[in-house]
């Protein structure tokens, strides 16, 4: 008897926490979709994300991640993926999505630095001791040198590999658009598969062991090197390179709908504060603020808005469109 | 008499050389070896690379379980409706004939001649937010692709030939005699095919479960299309090895690609013994 009236006691007050809790503080669930290479990052900074929100507001917020290559992942946001947040490899991918009128016109003069609170770059993964002697692109195009990038129309990552490329023969003394289409198909002759995404380069060159030089994310070189042996792969950062601004935003009808801009929006300028800028530093990307230390070593950015391409809308139309140069230049190795 | 015929033929059959026998068996066990045993024993030595506790534990994680549980509801709402499915199919095409019989017998192998992407993408057309009815869906808050109603509908979809192409020629070749009499007797139609008719199909059907189960659990390309990939919500046992592998987590994606050949393993043996059954049970008859 007595027994049970505290047993009913305590479920009463078990209940009444529970209650009051729920009350005070509410779980909220984000879905951020994200390209390939932001695995590791996300995961880390959504758990610093997490206990900064709890201690702010008391609430529970969780973000699931979705991560695949950045075309594809805009047009299942596009096809009703319910994402909060996308992080996509670039911003022509998140024009895609606001083409349909998922997010307002002008979105990346919505938070600074073009909407991208960390900037990457193209960089060289290459066998220990760098046997074929790569330093910067104009080694690529050697004879003998094998090069493993993945395929443009599919793959973020590799549409920066080939601007990456196109920017430095254009930017080299005498250069031209001409020249610069000559220089990348010579490039694209070394290359013998394109795999649809980058993480699938990454394998073919670091599992299956072919090629010489990878064409990588400054952060999935580093990452491939501290997940698979230092003693195997060495980072080569060419003198020059391309500048990536992958952008960050808000699908403004997703989250309105249900009820998480705050948080949205309180999620995506934590990636500009000092921790998530140390966060990001953390897995090799560029962090805007800098202030922010970083180990990345300097590198002369050409940009995507510079007149060699004339931003993304220009450079997709111009190189990856049905057509474009990449059609024109490649033809697959027999 | 024909039994006699059938020796004959087995005889002359036996009567070629024994250097051509044994090379022709030679070749198929390396053929074999090659290509089901070496990627089997790739996956298990790979597994357990790292020990046992290291193999539990990448089975404990928390998004590998939820991988895990989704499989196993998908399995578990796909397997009964394909069964319901595949008996009331057979049955009608077998028992019955009517108008548009071929055009149904057609129809139910359609999944196995369309690629598996095509059969997810057909269900993002039709559910999507660009699709016919994804708009309004999405007013009345009711999610199908990128959810788990998405993936149990592809799923659907690539395995409903399963049991009903099991069920047909065995219910074909028993005819519809003992049917019939069980009626004459003065039977119902449902005490029928309780008392007569399943007895006769029970280990076709058990043959065809396994195969749709197998198949529902394993399903990669259809299922990829529809789920959206969200990590601990829409990610079934394949797609999370995909995405393991990805993460450099050889070990963790060998372990749980294990489970799918313990699977696959399990299915053999039962596959195995009820095609014996099956053909006690055609020659019983």
């Amino acid at each position: 008897m007595k027994l049970s009236k505290l047993t009913t006691a305590f479920t009463a007050l078990a209940l009444a926490l529970a209650t009051s809790t729920a009350v005070l503080a509410a779980n909220v669930t984000l879905l951020n979709v994200s390209y390939d290479p932001t695995r590791e990052l996300y995961t880390e900074f959504n758990k610093s994300f997490a206990a900064y929100w709890k201690g702010k507001t008391g609430d529970t917020v969780t973000v699931k991640q979705s991560h695949g290559g950045s075309g594809k992942q805009a047009r299942a946001v596009i096809d009703g993926l319910e994402a909060d947040i996308v992080t996509l490899a670039l911003a022509y991918d998140v024009d895609a999505i606001a083409e349909k009128g998922l997010i307002k016109p002008g979105w990346q003069k919505e938070l600074p630095h073009n909407s991208a609170p960390y900037t990457s770059t193209i960089v060289f993964l290459v066998r220990k001791g760098n046997p074929k002697k790569i330093k910067n692109w104009g080694d690529l195009i050697k004879p003998g040198v094998s090069v493993i990038t993945p395929n443009p129309k599919t793959s973020g990552g590799a549409r920066w590999n080939y601007l990456a490329a196109w920017a430095f023969a254009f930017h080299q003394p005498g250069g031209n658009e001409a020249k610069a289409k000559e220089f990348v198909a010579k490039l694209l002759k070394n290359v013998p598969v394109l795999d649809s995404g980058a993480r699938g380069s990454t394998n073919t060159f670091v599992q299956r062991g072919m090629g010489d030089v990878l064409l990588a994310w400054e952060n999935e070189a580093f990452l491939a090197i501290n997940e698979l042996g230092p003693d195997k792969f060495d980072v080569i950062t060419p003198p020059e390179s391309i500048l990536a601004e992958p952008p960050v935003t808000v699908i403004d009808k997703v989250a309105d709908r249900h009820g998480t801009r705050n948080v949205a929006e309180a999620y995506l300028n934590y990636l500009y504060s000092d921790e998530g800028q140390k966060v990001a530093a953390r897995h090799y990307y560029r962090p805007v603020n800098t202030r922010i230390p970083t180990r990345l070593a300097k590198v002369k950015f050409y940009r995507i808005d510079d007149k060699a391409f004339g931003g993304w809308q220009k450079a997709q139309k111009t190189h990856f469109a049905d057509g474009g140069t990449f059609d024109q230049i490649y033809a697959p190795v027999k | 008499m024909q039994n006699n015929s059938n020796a004959t033929i087995t005889d002359r059959a036996q009567t070629e050389p024994a250097f051509v026998r044994r090379a022709l068996v030679t070749i198929a066990l390396i053929f074999l070896a090659l290509f089901l045993l070496l990627p089997l024993a790739a996956v298990f030595s790979q597994a357990f690379e790292k020990g046992l506790v290291v193999y539990l534990e990448a089975l404990k994680e928390p998004d590998t379980l939820s991988s895990i549980k989704l499989t196993l509801i998908t399995a578990a709402v796909t397997v009964p409706l394909n069964l319901f499915f595949g008996v009331t199919a057979a049955w009608a095409i077998a028992k019955f004939t009517f108008p548009g019989k071929n055009l149904l017998i057609t129809l139910i192998d359609l999944p196995f001649s369309v690629s598996p992407v095509i059969s997810g993408l057909i269900y993002v057309l039709i559910f999507g937010l660009q699709g016919w009815i994804g708009p309004w869906l999405q007013d009345h808050d009711i999610r199908i692709v990128f959810a788990v109603p998405g993936i149990i509908l592809a799923t659907i979809f690539v395995t409903f030939p399963f049991v009903a192409r099991e069920l047909i020629p065995l219910m074909e070749a028993q005819g519809k005699e003992e049917e019939e009499a069980a009626l004459v007797l003065g039977a119902t139609g449902l005490q029928t095919f309780f008392r007569v008719t399943l007895p006769n199909i029970k280990w076709g059907i058990i043959y065809g479960v396994i195969l749709c189960n197998a198949r529902a659990m394993g399903e990669f390309g259809a299922v990829s299309v529809v789920s959206g990939h969200i990590r601990g919500m829409t990610n079934t046992v394949p797609l999370h090895v995909e995405i393991l592998y990805n993460e450099y987590n050889y070990t963790a994606a060998f372990a749980v690609a294990s489970l799918l050949a313990f699977l696959a393993l399990i299915t053999l043996m039962i596959k195995t013994f009820a095609e014996w059954k099956v053909r006690q049970q055609l020659e019983n008859n």
